[in-house]
């Protein structure tokens, strides 16, 4: 058995000191020892886009991430987005346009809309269509989760007018 | 899967890098990006005893020009490269390719250097690297050493690279006014691998292109070039016969290794397609 590994890392804005195992990945670290449940674990490979978490701003793969790699950084997890409100117009828009159904994928596909929204505030359709691409959904055949991220894209456009 | 048990290390310089590849060998990974190592990792198709974590090494971050190239440093994401004015501006290449590359989370993870040191053939960044003619940086217990692209892909998986030697950036020559790229590839879906794919750069002269530069992914053991595609091209004028006879070469010219779902005959057929979408019928275009 490796040594545990100490880490000091901020998630949604509560600062944590553990200790890790090495070989754990960062989902596993949020799941298991803070019990944030909302990130979830399809492939834990980096294909399928449920482990989709905020690592300094910016999405990553969670099951591709050392936790130890968190050390000193900054993670936001959908529980953090969702506390805070940032994201509310997107979440009422996918229960709005019902572009969920088990839910599973849910929680990164909202991290990945909350980033595009903000990287590409004009985005085509077809732009969102591409950047959710590493995001897998089982049930709705996304023409639901597009519609509902380009509906929030048009409300911020038209707010800011 | 989880990941079998390792021990980790983060070094804060590429001296202690070299001195741990040197005292462990293949019982070591480099990590930088992760975006390939965890994968393997998560899947126990590499069960290294140590991972070395270079991400704390700021002198391999960055993007600059220096004389007459541009650096980019091993640990430059594929995001910071599709979003950087000073690649958009010298190596317009990168920017077009970067996209193709995987997802955004996955872009915001891997890194440049450890694309071009894993050195997936099916990879954007080995193609890119060969098709501008770009130069590999190497440290190793001796100092640094420069490799140039041609030299630099060996085999499957395999590089210039000794076993303690790390990547820390790559050169490319800057994209002077004359400068021409193309880009294009067939994936089957946005992000997925490509079937094929193919990289280009060369100066517009008139209507023809001159140091023309092809390199093909997705066909062979390592990323290649098409070189008698190239000299067919070199300095004629392009038209539409031409290209016809480009395509054909190109066809007659590689000897594509079968994927999963694709025969010899389709990526040959496909990689001619993609140098028929890539070359512009002017080069004025």
């Amino acid at each position: 058995m490796a040594d545990l590994y100490p880490i000091k890392v901020t998630v949604n804005g509560k600062a944590h000191q553990c200790s890790v195992q090495p070989r754990t990945h960062l989902v596993d670290f949020l799941r298991e020892d803070l019990g944030l449940k909302g990130s979830h674990l399809g492939c834990e490979h980096g294909v399928c886009g449920a482990c989709t978490v905020e690592l300094d701003g910016k999405i990553v793969r969670g099951c591709l991430t050392l936790a130890v790699q968190a050390d000193g950084a900054q993670v936001q997890t959908i529980e953090g987005l969702s506390a805070t409100g940032v994201i509310r117009d997107l979440q009422e828009a996918f229960v709005r346009r019902n572009a969920l159904q088990c839910g599973f994928c849910t929680s990164g596909m909202l991290m990945a809309a909350k980033e595009l929204l903000e990287t590409l505030p004009n985005a085509t359709r077809a732009e969102v269509r591409d950047w959710i691409s590493g995001n897998y959904c089982r049930c709705t055949g996304y023409q639901a989760i597009v519609d509902a991220i380009c509906d929030v894209l048009q409300q911020r456009q038209e707010a800011l007018v | 899967m989880k990941a079998a048990s390792f021990d980790y290390v983060k070094p804060k310089t590429i001296g202690q890098v070299i001195g741990l590849l040197q005292e462990h060998g293949d019982d070591a990974r480099l990590l930088a990006g992760g975006q390939t190592l965890m994968a393997t990792l998560n899947m126990r198709l590499s069960e290294p005893q140590w991972v070395i974590d270079i991400t704390g090494i700021e002198s391999l971050r960055g993007v600059r020009v220096q004389g007459d190239a541009l650096r980019i440093g091993a640990l430059v994401t594929h995001t910071e490269i599709e979003f950087s004015d000073l690649v958009a501006q010298h190596a317009p290449l990168l920017k077009a390719a970067a996209p193709h590359i995987a997802h955004r989370a996955i872009r915001n993870s891997g890194t440049w250097g450890g694309s071009i040191a894993y050195a997936d053939p099916a990879a954007e960044w080995p193609t890119c690297l060969l098709a501008s003619g770009g130069t590999v940086i190497a440290q190793g217990p001796k100092g640094e050493r420069r490799i140039a692209a041609d030299d630099f892909f060996t085999g499957l998986y395999s590089t210039a690279l000794q076993p303690d030697e790390l990547l820390i950036a790559c050169e490319l020559p800057l994209g002077r006014p004359d400068h021409w790229f193309g880009f294009s590839e067939l994936a089957r879906r946005h992000g997925d691998y490509a079937i094929v794919g193919m990289a280009a750069t060369a100066r517009r002269d008139g209507s023809a292109l001159r140091g023309l530069r092809i390199g093909l992914l997705g066909l062979d053991a390592t990323p290649l070039r098409a070189r008698q595609t190239e000299a067919l091209l070199e300095g004629r004028a392009l038209n539409a016969g031409l290209v016809a006879e480009a395509v054909a070469c190109l066809r007659q010219e590689v000897d594509p290794l079968p994927d999963l779902t694709n025969a010899p005959d389709t990526k040959r057929h496909l990689i001619g397609v993609l140098l028929q979408r890539m070359l512009p019928l002017s080069a004025h275009v």
